[in-house]
């Protein structure tokens, strides 16, 4: 016999049991008995925030930073709908959330109630799963299952819609510690036979290139990559998503592919007579157009969903699984073949000299000239003031594309950052979201003066938690990564893209409570940036850098990614 | 890459909101929809999903993968890949059949087997089921007649069995 309780205890109870830690969330009418209960539940911290979006970008960038499950909690209404660019941003980029709604109570669903949306018919698309819970002895089997989906296979958000009623009725407690659901069993082990074919493929490769994605990440399957690289003198290029899934340091790596990748990364890519994709899906800021990507590669592709196989380009060897399964299963193939590595190093010969040539050719470059300050600097001032330790979360756009290019990432889980949405307003509401999953290492957000401005209402959140992130903006007036578009491909008419007011920063920091800094001159990056990071509490940098600096290389949108604007 | 149709088979998990998200995906990712038909089967957890399609080879393997990568979805078959197999659709018209046509119309009845299910004194409604080559052969020799109202179910189909043991 299990126990009686509400509702509201059992989502409780359901939460502890998942070991859920922390909660992010903003209280309204229809989940007013769950907040009850947590009144009495000292064990799970819940983190009030400033808007739901915030709630659903920090429980995403809790998930992204710890590898756990992000966990969100809104009302009814528009808390539920407030919450939807922060679950796409999820799904886009597979990351483990449940967002808990409130909702009507079930006889007034379909009535237009006070606070009523159907936000499960709103998030079908943009969710892994969604439930209605109608029952209130249904509610420990549908969270494990919330918990077990958004977990496994391709990670992806889920949301689970509780009517009022649901929370105030009453029902025995039976936690189900195994779940099966007949219908959803992704499928982890890859295919042995296709394994062998990928080991051939790279046997007699004159060109190959490793392409490291998300998935990589998300599988823990770093070391694999690494070690794989290692032993065989692969050159390693890695997405946006999948940077820290490979060392940006490692003498092997390429840095990032696509639209803003290096110069060299796309050339050996576009050169290559094999790409071993691991967890990539090859999104058309990675290929650029379709049709001439990497016309005389084979491709091998490992990935957790089949979908992502076959979707963008032809691939020649699928291999459905975990990336981290994968990759031992090749490397267990690697040593029983046991092929002298010099025989390896022999066959890429060639192939390294090409590379080192086009890195020679056109290296990451910018010019730091006179007192304006360059945002590249900026970046790798960052980079060498943490080591390459930081947690760095990024808004989107060109704060975005120059600290993908300039802080090197070594280590999984440290770059957060909005890949397949492009959410603005993403970065800071994120930090917080790791900074309460990484109490003890530094979260720096990167933001631009535009997005930003997306959700500053969460400083008041960082605060209320003490947290002690460091924003860091790359003030240029501008929103900048379309200016640059306007730039080149729209003849410079720069339509609505600088504001006539920005606020003065600092004294919004400081308003907020929180540490304001401003460096206008590059001698002065250096100090500020040091005074950021000693600090203990919130802090805000504003750096107003060179007003119409672009991110390059650049591929233009639908173009080959050999065609590349280099400047 | 030519285009072509294809009849998949589908159980899904018979809860709100599942059909709902394969009508969702085929609109979201523009895949096409010919046809669509839906129950319960012997097992009342589960619906079974006719569902005609078309597109080239590449879209078709998106469509499934994308069908079975829903949480819902229990199995997917593509009946038109599998082989031999029976398909049938329902059509019920109803059709303008004054003095000089009545005859006419029955005749046709006959010839397709169709049956009569209400008659009034200036229509018959039809009933008439067959793989789709037939409806559309009925509602091509009707029309010139006059066909007032039409209503279909949308294919059917089932894998044929071995016919050797």
């Amino acid at each position: 016999m299990g126990k009686t309780m509400t509702g509201a205890q059992i989502i409780v109870e359901s939460l502890k049991r998942e070991g859920v830690e922390v909660i992010f969330g903003y209280p309204g009418g229809a989940v007013i008995d769950i907040y009850d209960e947590l009144y009495k539940t000292p064990e799970i911290k819940h983190v009030l925030v400033r808007h739901e979006q915030g709630a659903a970008h920090a429980a995403d960038g809790f998930a992204r930073s710890t590898g756990k499950v992000g966990v969100c909690l809104v009302t009814s209404g528009p808390g539920a709908t407030n919450t939807v660019t922060g679950i796409a941003t999820a799904y886009m980029d597979s990351i483990p959330v449940v967002i808990l709604t409130g909702q009507v109570p079930t006889k007034l669903i379909g009535n237009d109630a006070f606070q009523e949306v159907d936000i499960t018919g709103i998030t079908r698309p943009c969710t892994k799963h969604n439930f209605l819970v109608k029952r209130t002895e249904d509610l420990p089997r549908i969270l494990k299952a919330a918990f077990h989906i958004a977990r496994t296979g391709r990670p992806g958000p889920v949301l689970v819609d509780l009517p009022k009623d649901v929370q105030q009725g009453k029902a025995e407690f039976h936690w189900p510690e195994e779940i099966r659901l007949r219908s959803y069993n992704p499928v982890y082990d890859p295919h042995p036979r296709q394994v062998e074919r990928a080991y051939r493929l790279l046997e007699s490769a004159t060109r190959p290139v490793i392409l490291v994605g998300g998935g990589v990440i998300s599988s823990g399957a770093h070391e694999e990559v690494r070690e794989l690289a290692e032993g065989l003198h692969l050159p390693v290029t890695r997405t946006l998503m999948g940077l820290g899934g490979f060392p940006g340091t490692h003498p092997q790596s390429l840095g990032m592919l696509g639209m803003h990748g290096t110069y060299y990364a796309n050339m050996a890519v576009a050169n290559s007579d094999l790409i071993l994709a691991v967890g990539a899906r090859f999104d058309d800021r990675v290929t650029g157009k379709v049709d001439a990507f990497a016309p005389m590669a084979k491709i091998i592709h490992i990935d957790i969903d089949p979908t992502s196989i076959q979707k963008n380009v032809r691939v020649d060897v699928p291999i459905v699984g975990d990336c981290k399964r994968a990759l031992e299963k090749l490397l267990q193939i690697v040593t029983e073949v046991a092929r002298p590595e010099k025989i390896w190093k022999e066959q890429f010969k060639e192939w390294w000299e090409q590379i080192e040539i086009w890195k020679k050719r056109y290296p990451l470059s910018y010019k730091q000239e006179g007192e304006t300050i360059k945002p590249q600097y900026v970046i790798e001032k960052l980079y060498e003031l943490t080591k390459g330790k930081a947690i760095i979360s990024t808004e989107v756009g060109q704060n975005q594309m120059w600290t993908a290019q300039y802080y090197k990432f070594d280590q999984p889980r440290t770059l957060i950052t909005s890949g397949g949405l492009g959410t603005m307003g993403f970065g800071f509401p994120a930090a917080i979201g790791a900074q309460m999953g990484n109490p003890d290492k530094l979260v720096i957000d990167v933001a631009g003066d535009g997005s930003i401005q997306m959700n500053i209402q969460e400083m008041a959140t960082a605060m209320d938690q003490g947290l002690p992130i460091k924003i860091i903006i790359l003030n240029n007036g501008y929103l900048g990564m379309v200016r640059q578009w306007q730039e080149l491909f729209y003849e410079r008419r720069y339509s609505a893209v600088k504001f006539q007011v920005i606020p003065d920063f600092v004294k919004l920091a400081e308003a907020y409570g929180a540490l304001g800094l401003r460096a206008t001159k590059v001698d002065e990056v250096e100090p500020v940036l040091k005074q950021a990071l000693e600090s203990k509490r919130l802090t805000l940098v504003d750096i107003h850098i060179a007003p119409e600096e672009g991110v390059f290389p650049m591929v233009p949108a639908g173009r080959a990614t050999t065609e590349m604007i280099l400047v | 890459m030519a285009e072509r149709k294809h009849t998949l088979s589908v159980l899904v998990e018979n809860t709100p909101g599942a059909l709902a998200r394969i009508a969702g995906l085929f609109s979201g990712r523009g895949f096409n929809i010919d046809s669509l038909c839906v129950a319960e089967t012997l097992d009342p957890t589960l619906s079974h999903l006719t569902l005609v399609t078309y597109g080239d080879d590449q879209i078709i393997e998106q469509i499934l993968k994308q069908l079975r990568r829903l949480v819902d979805v229990y199995k997917v078959v593509d009946v038109t890949e599998e082989g031999e197999f029976v398909e049938r659709e329902m059509a019920l018209i109803k059709v303008r059949a004054e003095k000089e046509t009545r005859a006419e119309v029955l005749r046709m009845c006959d010839i397709f087997r169709c049956k009569v299910v209400d008659v009034s004194p200036r229509t018959y409604t039809i009933e008439v089921t067959g793989p789709q080559s037939k409806l559309e052969a009925v509602i091509e020799l009707l029309k010139p007649i006059g066909i007032k109202e039409i209503v279909r179910t949308g294919v059917i189909a089932m894998k044929r069995e071995r016919k050797s043991p």
